[in-house]
């Protein structure tokens, strides 16, 4: 039986599941698939990149985000599931923060889309709650001695999204070019903002 | 529950996975749709709620957690309330996937469904609570020493250790009860900053953890 069951990718198993909820008329092939597209084209780091760049160019926004993150993002149209209760952490010259879900995935989906693979990888919440600057040093991210780290574990129904700082060099940049800078790993804190051109 | 899932602190797993370039939201078709009938099962499918969502993905066999795609777990988080709830008969997915590649398999007619007799008080998570926090931002506290065969959103890295109140949040409705299906139990929840020494000893790295704990985790030092 158990070599059988290996046999059986998750792949096989997901297209029978869907067959059989559909054939008894419990899921319909086409609210599946606008589902994905929604989370493939409309839902993602984007959203985000717009709420950080926004927050570098306009402080009453930005006090607006660090008071209430869900809030302020509903201002820009970003709010739904996995975003009710949206906290941003602000990174500084002596403060950088990084967050985690070491119990599964917990990602502010608004804001953020799903999360990418390294994110829900075990490696990556065993050890950033143990060893946060060495795992940060092997994504890349070399923080000096003076950089207190804090490491943030969404256990419960709050989401975090990081607002990075600002890339020096950048002054003369608008809003919408700033969020074409802003990656998804800067948002979860695993690295910096980097100014164009560099 | 003290399952595969409750990571933090677990040693020898290895370097990071590192970024992929541009990746893609769902690697391979059959992740998005097992995503999307994952997102149906929570509620529509089964009457269940995102706490039984969750208990029943830390459910999936170590070995699978471990080695096979993330959203290997979605499926096996879709089978098991699906087949909880009497949508699906036990062995039904195996069966069609046999079926389907010619063997002489006998399917499972569906079950009587046993949708949990249970309804939400409101949307979400979020509640509002009559009682005022507990805790107080500053105020020094212990978490509890907690092990439960059940759904708990108290790690073990974290259970009977000192920390500070540094946010108080929302009050939320709580895992543990609301997963089975016994009541929302809904309770302040504050991040609690943890010293890397106070989890990990006096070697550790430098730096501090701000956790989410609902109320009864928590007792005043």
């Amino acid at each position: 039986m158990a070599m059988q069951t290996e046999s059986l990718t998750p792949a096989m198993r997901t297209e029978a599941l869907e067959e059989i909820l559909t054939e008894r008329g419990l899921v319909d092939p086409k609210v599946l698939a606008g589902l994905i597209r929604n989370f493939e084209e409309n839902i993602g780091p984007m959203n985000g990149a717009r709420v950080v760049a926004k927050a570098w160019v306009d402080p009453d926004f930005r006090a607006r985000l660090l008071e209430d993150g869900a809030a302020a993002a509903a201002e820009l149209g970003y709010k739904g599931a996995q975003g009710e209760h949206i906290v941003v952490l602000e990174n500084s010259d002596r403060v950088h923060n990084v967050v985690v879900c070491t119990l599964c995935s917990c990602y502010p989906w608004p804001l953020l889309g799903l999360p990418p693979a390294w994110y829900k990888d075990p490696a990556y919440r065993a050890r950033v709650v143990r060893e946060p600057r060495t795992v940060l040093a092997e994504f890349g991210l070399e923080l000096g001695d003076e950089v207190e780290i804090r490491v943030w574990d969404s256990l419960a129904e709050v989401r975090y999204l990081v607002l990075p700082q600002r890339p020096a060099g950048t002054e003369g940049l608008g809003e919408e070019e700033l969020a074409g800078l802003v990656t998804r790993d800067a948002m979860v804190g695993i690295a910096t903002v980097e100014a164009p051109g560099r | 529950m003290d399952g595969i899932h409750d990571l933090g602190g677990v040693e020898n797993m290895g370097g990071v996975q590192l970024p992929e370039r541009d990746e893609p939201v769902f690697h391979e078709p059959w992740e998005g749709r097992i995503f999307a009938i994952g997102a149906l099962c929570q509620t529509r499918l089964t009457g269940a709620n995102l706490d039984a969502f969750r208990h029943a993905i830390d459910r999936t066999p170590p070995d699978e957690y471990l080695a096979l795609p993330y959203y290997n777990r979605w499926l096996r988080m879709a089978e098991t309330l699906l087949t909880e709830t009497g949508v699906l008969a036990p062995g039904a997915i195996d069966a069609r996937v046999r079926a389907r590649r010619g063997e002489a398999v006998e399917e499972p007619p569906a079950p009587e469904p046993n949708r949990p007799d249970y309804k939400p008080a409101g949307p979400g998570s979020l509640r509002q609570v009559d009682d005022p926090p507990r805790f107080a931002v500053g105020q020094r506290v212990r978490t509890v020493d907690l092990h439960t065969s059940g759904h708990t959103r108290l790690p073990r890295y974290v259970r009977r250790r000192e920390g500070t109140v540094e946010r108080v949040q929302p009050a939320m409705v709580l895992p543990d009860t609301n997963a089975h299906f016994i009541a929302e139990n809904p309770q302040h929840v504050y991040s609690v900053r943890f010293d890397s020494t106070e989890l990990w000893g006096p070697e550790a790295e430098p730096f501090s953890t701000r956790i989410d704990l609902y109320e009864s985790y928590l007792e005043a030092v």
